[in-house]
């Protein structure tokens, strides 16, 4: 069998079909596409939403109770002295769970759900390559990761300045620091933390290439997120609490002392990249010869 | 094989798929020429989409080798693929987004796609297979029919040079069935290749040129359809008030497989040439209502080559 026995006008066309050897666009469109299905879907609107009622909660519950201190993190107490301290006692109250349920979400959903709908089919037939695939999710993870947080913050933020005001703070320190200051204090805060949970997001993209559901690779996010929690607790195990994801989390509150304490903010950042490389790797290893039949 | 590699559309060399302990394809030497619409045929089971899923590049064959359009693949899979249109398993896209929302989806995640020309090809592509009225609609709220039509449209956002069909018509109504086989049709017209597989063979038969049996991971049959058909050996039906004498007549003559249903005989031609059965018929004084010459039909090739019914998965 050969072109020879194409009827003629058959083969005619087969001579003329074009040779085209498709230009590549070097373009966001994939990566704003992912972000339009993240934001998007009701379920994460829900969600961010959550996340935006517990600063909600913390100002109107600090605003109507009558004794203005007591129990609890440190940035409560504060709160009424200066309403920027809301977002800090929010995220840190949503840094347990919250937040990092949050990232587990979309980052379980990465792969999983795609996989499980069966649209990582038609992804990989347009082509989209693996690695480039792999590298957009993720790069979508830690957008999601910094937008999450800072809403948080966000949301903090204008409803403690609207309930208590704002002004000069007082730092950790004892010091004083002006508004803007304060303000830049609180970015760099929500910005360090949005990357710790980023490399969260890292493992939880890794877990999204093994498994076909979705909502398994969440749990297992939370789950190991809990876990850290639980092991950072113990102190018999104190050998293993500096690497473990995360243990520097809570080093956030140092960008509130004077000066700021950049030591374990950078111990924290680095290892949130190490996790974060780490996995984002195993994710690409994984995922780059995995059989899809979902 | 003596072709260039560039003959065919679709090329493999020993493709083979082993799950664990179970083949599920076996050395299929698939060759697929240009031009072609080729009907990947066999039943439920029998390692058709196993093989698409491996010429697309979504698994990875345990042993062989294949080309699409010339090209090695997966190694040139990013210069290949932009040319293949391809519908597998099934229709699958987000639900909670519109049909409209969906391609644009898979428009923006190709680099070679024209951001600019998106909406024109978009609705073009709707236009072409019906759903452009119900293109705000939710993908949840569209039925397995309007799905299959989406999935389908989703091949046709760029020009292809090949469309990899697995089950197009599923799920269709016989409205639907025509028009999916006329549009594979115009396709072809527009010089595209096309390999359309099926487990419902009469649905297959009208369209192709070549044809490809699979059953249970092996490729048991190819060719350009004529050919394959002819491996299958003419019946004559003979239409009369007498079917014994008929059928005494048929056997004189040397026919094979004689049968006798009410008022027709029936036989295997063999060497004989045919108009000799009538000649034959007349002469014994045989009144004939009517003559016709059978070709087998798929299903009685797919028995022959197989020894089992069409329906029976592998």
């Amino acid at each position: 069998m050969s072109a020879a026995d194409l009827t003629p006008d058959l083969a005619a066309k087969v001579a003329v079909a074009p040779v085209t050897r498709p230009r590549r666009h070097v373009s966001t469109r994939f990566l704003r596409s992912e972000l339009r299905l993240i934001f998007g879907r009701r379920r994460n609107q829900a969600g961010l939403g959550i996340l935006a009622a517990v600063p909600l909660i913390i100002a109107i519950a600090v605003k109507v109770s009558t004794s203005g201190s007591g129990r609890g993190p440190d940035f409560f107490a504060s709160i009424t002295s200066n309403g920027l301290f809301v977002a800090l006692a929010a995220l840190t109250l949503e840094m347990g769970l919250f937040l990092p349920l949050a990232v587990g979400t979309i980052a379980g959903d990465s792969i999983a759900g795609e996989a499980n709908i069966g649209t990582l089919r038609y992804l990989l037939t347009v082509p989209v390559h693996r690695s480039r695939l792999i590298a957009v999710k993720f790069a979508a993870i830690t957008i999601f990761s910094l937008v999450a947080t800072a809403w948080v913050s966000l949301v903090g933020a204008v409803a403690g300045l609207a309930l208590f005001g704002g002004g000069d703070m007082t730092t950790l320190s004892g010091t004083q620091i002006a508004m803007g200051s304060a303000v830049l204090r609180v970015v760099i805060a929500t910005f360090y933390l949005g990357l710790c949970f980023a490399s969260l997001g890292a493992i939880g993209l890794f877990i999204s290439t093994l498994t076909e559901q979705p909502i398994g690779a969440t749990i297992a996010v939370v789950v190991l997120n809990v876990m850290s929690f639980i092991l950072d607790s113990i102190p018999q195990v104190s050998w293993l609490h500096e690497w473990l994801p995360t243990h520097w989390w809570v080093s956030f509150g140092d960008v509130l002392r004077d000066p700021i304490a950049w030591g374990d903010l950078a111990r924290g950042l680095l290892t949130a990249a190490g996790y974060a490389l780490v996995f984002w790797l195993a994710a690409w290893a994984r995922f780059s010869d995995k059989d899809v039949t979902g | 094989m003596s072709e260039e590699p560039g003959d065919f559309a679709v090329a493999t060399h020993g493709l083979t798929k082993r799950f664990h302990r179970q083949v599920a394809v076996n050395a299929v030497d698939l060759r697929v020429p240009r031009g072609a619409v080729y009907g990947f045929l066999g039943p439920n089971g029998s390692g058709k989409t196993t093989t698409i899923r491996m010429l697309l590049g979504l698994i990875r064959p345990t042993a062989g080798r294949h080309r699409l359009l010339g090209m090695a693949m997966p190694d040139h899979a990013g210069d290949v693929l932009p040319l293949v249109g391809s519908l597998v398993e099934g229709p699958a896209f987000h639900p909670y987004l519109s049909a409209r929302a969906n391609l644009v989806r898979l428009d923006c995640v190709d680099r070679h796609a024209d951001p600019r020309t998106t909406t024109v090809r978009v609705d073009g592509a709707l236009d072409r297979v019906g759903l452009l009225a119900a293109a705000d609609k939710k993908y949840r709220a569209y039925s397995l029919g309007m799905r299959q039509r989406l999935a389908i449209a989703g091949t046709l956002l760029a020009p292809r040079e090949l469309l990899v069909l697995d089950e197009p018509t599923n799920g269709l109504d016989p409205q639907g069935t025509r028009e999916v086989r006329h549009l594979i049709g115009s396709l072809a017209d527009d010089g595209a290749t096309v390999l359309v597989s099926s487990h419902l063979l009469s649905e297959v038969e009208q369209v192709c040129t070549h044809i490809g049996v699979m059953h249970v991971g092996r490729l048991l049959t190819q060719g350009p359809i004529a050919q394959v058909r002819a491996v299958g050996e003419l019946r004559v039906r003979v239409e009369t008030g007498q079917p014994e004498d008929a059928a005494r007549v048929l056997r004189e003559l040397g026919l094979t497989d004689v049968a006798v249903e009410s008022g027709v005989a029936m036989g295997t031609l063999g060497k004989l040439a045919a108009e000799k059965v009538v000649v034959a018929m007349v002469h014994d004084g045989v009144p004939v209502t009517g003559f016709a010459l059978q070709r087998p039909s798929l299903e009685d090739l797919f028995v022959s080559l197989t020894g089992e019914g069409f329906n029976v998965s592998g």
